[in-house]
């Protein structure tokens, strides 16, 4: 049997890796987990002095200014998904981004939502 | 056109105004599940742009699945690529598309993935196809809409659908397609399954 080590250098699975580091090495956010096709935007609130933001924060911030998918965000600034995830928390903590409800988390589409779907996929 | 001077008229106007309704874009998702190598990535590729996405996870006894943790402390991470796919639709709507790789220990990532999902296409290779017995139980169990959809590899001599129904013991409202991943054609049709049989329509009898 192959060492642990050995098990995660495949192809699915990368190499062990500690990618918290820009998060302050927190893991979980507070409050629910965001769904990954959440729509995210910037509020546009004034960014507060005593917040010292970070680099990816600030990028994160310049990306939400358009409306855009928490998983196209994950894509686009290439960072894993969990580290993302704290980061956006901490923007929606000083109200600098919020999570559009349109599609609220857990929820399934409705109905107008899934005919829209067959029809936009039919077309295709 | 000139891209590079859309792309600044787009942020400049983004940052003067609160986006409207109509920027925002109406997102759905489904999942692509099923064995080890048996066409999802194949799938997602063929039908929609392909993106980039990566999670870790701390790794821990549930998502070490079936494999022993022996020698892995319990703050690992291990970073995973996810077959991530989108499909931009008419009327503002995207439809996303999210797999994982096909090895059980990846199975832990469904329970967050499958919340709010239209639903699952379960994949199956037509020469092992109880590979997706694991797969149909556990969006039966969940209680996830899904469809069955059995990828049609080279010497696999085409299947009779009712004959594959039954080797998967599969229920009669669980709608089973054959497919070829690998054809665009083939590819929209499984998804269009997948929504019909959430809307409860008949399928289309293409
Ligand atoms: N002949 C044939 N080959 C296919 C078909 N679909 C996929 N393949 C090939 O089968 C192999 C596996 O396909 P993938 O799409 O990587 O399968 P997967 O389900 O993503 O695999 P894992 O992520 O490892 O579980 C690739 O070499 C594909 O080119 C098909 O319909 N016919
Ligand atoms: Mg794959």
């Amino acid at each position: 049997m192959s060492s642990a080590e050995d098990r995660w250098l495949d192809q699915d699975a990368g190499p062990v890796v500690r990618p918290y580091t820009v998060t302050g090495g927190r893991t979980r956010p507070r409050g629910d987990a965001l769904d990954l096709i959440a729509v995210l935007e910037a509020t546009n609130a004034p960014v507060h002095q005593r917040l010292r933001l970070g680099p990816e924060h600030r990028r994160l911030l310049t990306l939400c200014r358009r409306p855009i998918a928490f998983a196209d965000l994950a894509s686009e600034v290439d960072l894993p998904v969990g580290v993302v995830r704290v980061l956006v928390a901490d923007l929606r903590d000083e109200n600098l981004v919020r999570v559009l409800k349109a599609t609220p988390t857990g929820n399934v589409p409705n109905d107008l939502v899934l005919r829209k779907l067959l029809h936009g996929l039919r077309a295709l | 056109m000139d891209y590079a001077h859309s792309d600044t008229a787009v942020s400049e106007r983004a940052v003067s105004r609160t986006p409207s309704d109509a920027d925002r874009p109406i997102t759905a998702k489904i999942l692509i599940a099923g064995g080890f190598g048996v066409g999802k990535t194949t799938l997602v590729g063929t039908i929609s742009e392909i993106r980039p996405l990566r999670t870790e996870e701390i790794l821990s006894d549930k998502s070490m699945g079936v494999d022993d943790t022996a020698g892995v402390d319990g703050k690992t991470t291990t970073t995973v690529a996810m077959d991530f796919g989108r499909i931009t639709l008419q009327d503002n709507l995207v439809l996303y598309l999210f797999g994982t790789p096909g090895q059980q220990r990846f199975w832990f990532m469904w329970d967050e993935l499958a919340l709010g999902a239209v639903g699952a296409v379960v994949l199956a290779d037509a020469r092992r196809l109880a590979d997706c017995f694991p797969a149909v139980d556990y969006f039966e169990d969940r209680g996830t809409p899904f469809i069955v959809a059995v990828n049609c590899f080279d010497g696999a001599e085409r299947k009779n659908p009712e004959d594959v129904r039954i080797a998967l013991d599969l229920d009669d409202e669980v709608p089973l397609v054959l497919c070829d991943v690998r054809h665009r054609e083939s590819a929209k049709e499984v998804l269009i399954t997948m929504v019909e049989h959430v809307l409860g329509e008949p399928p289309s009898g293409r």
